[in-house]
């Protein structure tokens, strides 16, 4: 029973509110009891249209998190590696890095239009900053002893990355890719509501322009359900694969 | 062409750090299939003489050589056993995957490591543990796996860095015991570091004794005490006391 202590807060909040919301009485424009937005939730998942925005926003998070994260993994890599690498693209990054990925937006929007590209691209600028970073310092901080014993067993730069380098950096490999992902999903879903006509995002657009509050919440509730549900299957999948490492502290959270 | 008898040489070796004269003057040579053990306090430079002998570093003046050839990289020959086992495992690979490390390195084929994998653990006592990770091992086990994956190099000179000094008595005695018995099987040219007089003495065919700032060679004694050695006769030997009595007394003074 104990797993569930933690629904007590939001059922009690959510019941204040409602109750709150009666008791103020008359429609609102702008706010809907709790009653009325789970009300409007299942109609919008019946009716299909969450449902397609969901798929078009997890999609994009995906392809633009999936590119974001694999070249900022890699580039990490061969930075971590190299002194001289990090020397010569230090500013560049340092320039790089503190661009607001969703003052990019105008740009994209302008280069590929409307569509999953230009939101694809400003995802995957997103994410590859944080997954460079982290990529790098888990690189720059494996286990002297190791790089030593990949020395001494004669290992090639090949053998040593895929022996040595890549597993003993997977553990922050993968609290980078959860971090990259949280990322992805606040800027995938403010691309929607900025500039990009599809997605929940946009479903939320529409439920203020049609001022229909009801439909927002159950977006703002489904959106939260998605990122909730993300973390937390990539904490599972993490523990997973770590469980055995003494090297590895699985209960970390972000 | 038969391989030279002095496997492992120190030609007027000193080394340098950061403007610190660390070693100084040392000169010394290993025969083959000879166990000489290194003492001294922390600090002396034996560690380092090691990481020479292993290619990791380079000397500042003078020739570190194996087999008469000067040392400038790693070699697959040389294994390398550091004291901190829990960090020169890999924590991601069981106990076969680690000793496998080393026999991918070699580039044995897949097919052969098993059973190679499976004499490596069953001489060094881990036959019932090939399955578990180093997190579930105890310390003693840890440093049996290193020493099982050096093996794995099949090496002509085995470097031992302090093994043993972070296990406890009864650990360190049994696995003093079996090093001595696969060095004898193999007839490994062994460089032994300690800070464990007895210990130095216990393994040792000669103890070699490091004074320190700058890291120097104090004293060179032979060890005439017959083999096997045993925990109990060996240490009750007295020319075991009388040198022990003397070294102690030695490294009592280099201390004043």
């Amino acid at each position: 029973m104990k797993r569930w202590r933690g629904v007590i807060v939001p059922v009690v909040l959510l019941a204040l509110a409602e109750i709150a919301f009666r008791a103020r009485g008359g429609p609102s424009d702008s706010l809907a009891p709790p009653s009325r937005a789970v009300a409007a939730l299942l109609s919008i998942l019946l009716d299909g249209s969450l449902v397609v925005g969901s798929a078009q926003t997890l999609g994009t998070l995906l392809a633009g998190l999936a590119l974001g994260s694999l070249a900022g993994a890699t580039a990490g890599i061969a930075l971590g590696s190299s002194d001289l690498l990090r020397r010569m693209t230090f500013l560049t990054i340092e320039m790089l890095r503190p661009i607001p990925s969703v003052a990019l937006l105008p740009l994209s929007l302008l280069i590929f239009g409307f569509g999953y590209r230009m939101e694809i691209a400003v995802i995957a600028f997103a994410t590859f900053w944080p997954s460079l970073i982290l990529t790098q310092s888990a690189v720059v901080q494996i286990e002297p002893r190791l790089t030593e014993v990949a020395r001494l067993l004669r290992l090639s730069r090949w053998q040593t990355a895929a022996k040595i380098i890549l597993p003993a950096a997977a553990p922050r490999l993968m609290t980078a890719l959860r971090l990259a992902a949280g990322l992805a999903l606040v800027v995938a879903v403010t691309a929607e509501i900025v500039s990009n006509p599809q997605g929940l995002g946009h479903d939320l657009m529409i439920a203020q322009e049609t001022l229909r509050p009801e439909r927002m919440f159950a977006v703002l509730f489904w959106v939260g359900l998605i990122g909730w549900g993300k973390n937390a299957a990539l904490l599972r999948l993490e523990r997973r694969l770590f469980a055995h490492r003494g090297d590895v502290d699985t209960g970390i959270a972000a | 062409m038969s391989l030279p008898q002095v496997a492992l040489e120190f030609e007027a070796v000193a080394l340098e750090l950061g403007g610190r004269t660390i070693l100084q003057d040392i000169g010394f040579t290993v025969a083959r299939g000879e166990f000489v053990s290194v003492i001294g306090a922390s600090g002396c430079g034996k560690t380092t003489l090691l990481r020479l002998l292993a290619g990791l570093i380079a000397p500042s003046h003078g020739k570190v050589c194996l087999d008469g050839r000067p040392v400038t990289m790693p070699s697959r020959q040389v294994a390398l056993v550091f004291q901190d086992y829990g960090r020169a495992l890999l924590p991601w690979r069981t106990a076969t995957g680690n000793v496998s490390l080393a026999l991918e390195a070699m580039g044995v084929p897949p097919a052969e490591r098993p059973q190679a994998i499976a004499a490596l653990l069953a001489k060094t006592g881990l036959a019932g543990h090939a399955d578990k990770y180093p997190s579930q091992l105890s310390g003693g086990m840890q440093q049996r796996l290193q020493i099982a994956r050096s093996l794995a190099q099949d090496p002509a000179v085995l470097l031992m860095d302090e093994p043993f000094g972070a296990l406890d008595a009864m650990t360190r005695q049994a696995l003093q015991d079996e090093v001595l018995r696969i060095v004898a099987e193999r007839g490994a040219t062994v460089l032994f570091v300690t800070h464990d007089l007895d210990e130095a003495l216990y393994l040792g065919d000669r103890v070699v004794v490091l004074d320190t700032n700058p890291g120097r060679i104090a004293r060179m004694v032979d060890i005439p005490l017959p083999r096997p050695r045993n925990q109990l006769s060996t240490r009750e030997n007295p020319e075991f006391l009388r040198l022990r009595r003397e070294l102690f007394t030695a490294m009592q003074e280099m201390l004043a």
